[in-house]
């Protein structure tokens, strides 16, 4: 559906967007995921055709960015951070605008305007000035906006940024729901948001693509190595090391926690294509020390985002 | 051209919907209603050539006005990438506000009519100038309508793209007025330069193809400039 070739963006001498490929499939809900100052948006704002890239070039369903802008456009919708809106203009007078330029019919443009105003909830701000409606309003708006002429691909900058819990909820579950029939890109940082509504997600740090996959793949991918956390009362770190360190596999044990604690916390790291806990449990089962705790820790997006996106 | 059509329709019901408009049409009356009629009784001459001889002065004023917010508002709001992501191309939207500025001069000379058809009452009045009159404010209208569209694209504060419009068709209101500045050897082109000399052939009904070749091309010149500005955001 989309196919992106080492696009490259720079603004004057600071290069934004450094020689990203990427391919979208039909039907995909990929989330692009990033510090801020990433690259997001650039890279949003040249998929929809409004920057035009220094180098490389997107080619949507075989039409060129740099050719067939204009017919590429009518294939995207888009909705910019913060929904910039005409402040000025009613709701339903900047609707009947878009359609208008949107080439739909006179017929069609009323009943197109409805569809959208109950999917997204303006039946009731039709009337009121844009400029004077709440961010979340004005969010729903710019959505109805992007879905006007029934686009293949949504593209999305942030479209839960500066909502309140509940309006993220909704435009969540509005996402969610055209999603099922559309290609969908959003960018965000908030990374639970990306886990619950995203099939695929994307990392750029710096202009590059430093991950690419699914939450799992790039979760497992992530983990080199696995961590587990033991807890032990009557015991001693010397002897539990020694207990533990002839297992096959075992990169590091290191204490944890403070010396007055009453029980020994040792983190225990080891290869991720293994499973240990097997073994240590049993090493340490023939001892006659209690086991408080003995967890191994969970690889979460926000520990690998911290990873591939730290400063150097 | 349908895509120019659709933004033309907005922006010029945009004019109307806020009070811009009625505070500018008004302004515009009141000043040129005094400064022609105060003195028309004491001439004793059925002629239009005091409202019309002041035009290009009030005009350098008013006109920015007008196009002030047409590119500075969507910069500084950023509704511009949303209309450039819709399909209309920087040409259309730059054609659009230009013919709703346009349109909008027209609709603010609309009223002055009165002037002449209180004229024909009380004296003879000859119509030559007035067509010309007429067709010379829409042209010269039309030329500062581009300057004032080009200084909006330049800036993102309304209040700046007012000034900076504003400074060029005053200058280029009174630059033939200021020719013993110049060095004699450019001085025809300077005095080529002038638009207020280009209106007041057209005022006086000698349509002269270098006079609407004149305005024409600053339009042309102007919004070329506009869309160069606007490609230099990207």
């Amino acid at each position: 559906m989309i196919h992106v070739e080492n696009l490259t963006k720079y603004y004057h001498d600071f290069c934004a967007v450094d020689q990203i490929s990427l391919d979208i499939r039909k039907g995909e809900i990929v989330g692009l995921l990033g510090p801020n100052g990433a690259g997001k948006t650039t890279t949003l704002r040249m998929l929809t055709g409004y920057f035009s890239p220094t180098a490389g070039d997107i080619r949507v369903k075989d039409l060129s960015i740099r050719e067939d802008t204009l017919e590429i456009k009518k294939l995207i919708g888009y909705l910019p951070e913060s929904a910039p809106l005409y402040h000025s203009m009613l709701v339903y007078d900047y609707l009947d605008y878009v359609a208008s330029i949107r080439g739909l019919e006179k017929d069609r443009k009323l009943s197109r305007i409805r569809e959208l105003s109950r999917l997204c909830g303006l039946s009731d701000i039709m009337h009121r000035t844009i400029g004077e409606l709440s961010k979340g309003l004005k969010q729903r708006v710019g959505l109805a906006h992007a879905l006007m002429n029934d686009p293949e691909i949504l593209i999305l900058d942030e479209p839960t940024s500066g909502l309140d819990p509940n309006q993220i909820v909704e435009i969540r579950k509005i996402i969610k729901q055209i999603g099922k029939e559309k290609t969908i890109i959003l960018s965000t940082h908030i990374l639970s948001e990306a886990e619950a509504t995203c099939d695929r997600i994307v990392i750029i740090n710096k202009g590059k693509i430093v991950a690419d996959g699914s939450t799992n793949t790039i979760k497992h991918s992530a983990s080199g190595e696995n961590i587990i956390h033991i807890s032990l009362v009557k015991a001693d770190f010397k002897a539990v090391k020694d207990a533990i360190q002839m297992i096959d596999g075992i990169v590091s044990i290191e204490k944890d926690g403070s010396e007055e604690d009453e029980a020994v916390n040792i983190r225990v790291r080891y290869d991720g294509d293994t499973d240990l806990r097997e073994q240590i449990y049993e090493a340490i089962k023939s001892t006659d020390w209690v086991v408080m705790d003995f967890h191994q820790e969970t690889v979460t997006l926000e520990n690998i985002f911290r990873e591939l996106t730290k400063e150097n | 051209m349908k895509q120019v059509t659709h933004i033309f329709k907005k922006e010029f019901r945009d004019y109307f919907v806020s009070p811009i408009a009625y505070i500018v049409i008004s302004i515009f009356l009141v000043v040129t209603g005094w400064f022609f009629f105060s003195t028309f009784f004491l001439y004793d001459q059925a002629t239009l050539r005091n409202f019309l001889s002041l035009l290009p002065l009030t005009f350098s004023f008013v006109v920015p006005a007008v196009t002030m917010r047409l590119f500075s508002e969507e910069l500084s709001i950023g509704s511009y990438e949303v209309l450039l992501t819709m399909p209309v191309t920087p040409v259309d939207v730059i054609l659009g506000k230009f013919f709703a500025s346009v349109a909008f001069i027209a609709a603010m000379l609309l009223p002055t009519l009165c002037y002449p058809l209180t004229i024909i009452f009380i004296g003879q009045l000859d119509w030559g100038p007035v067509i010309g009159g007429y067709m010379g404010a829409v042209l010269l209208g039309g030329a500062f309508s581009a300057i004032g569209i080009f200084s909006s694209a330049i800036t993102r504060n309304q209040i700046i793209a007012f000034i900076i419009g504003m400074a060029i068709c005053f200058t280029m209101t009174l630059i033939d007025k200021m020719l013993f500045f110049f060095p004699a050897s450019i001085l025809s082109v300077i005095n080529y330069l002038g638009a207020d000399s280009h209106f007041k052939n057209i005022s006086k009904g000698i349509i002269d193809s270098r006079d609407v070749l004149y305005f024409l091309s600053v339009m042309f010149v102007a919004l070329y400039a506009s869309r160069l500005a606007m490609q230099e955001k990207k």
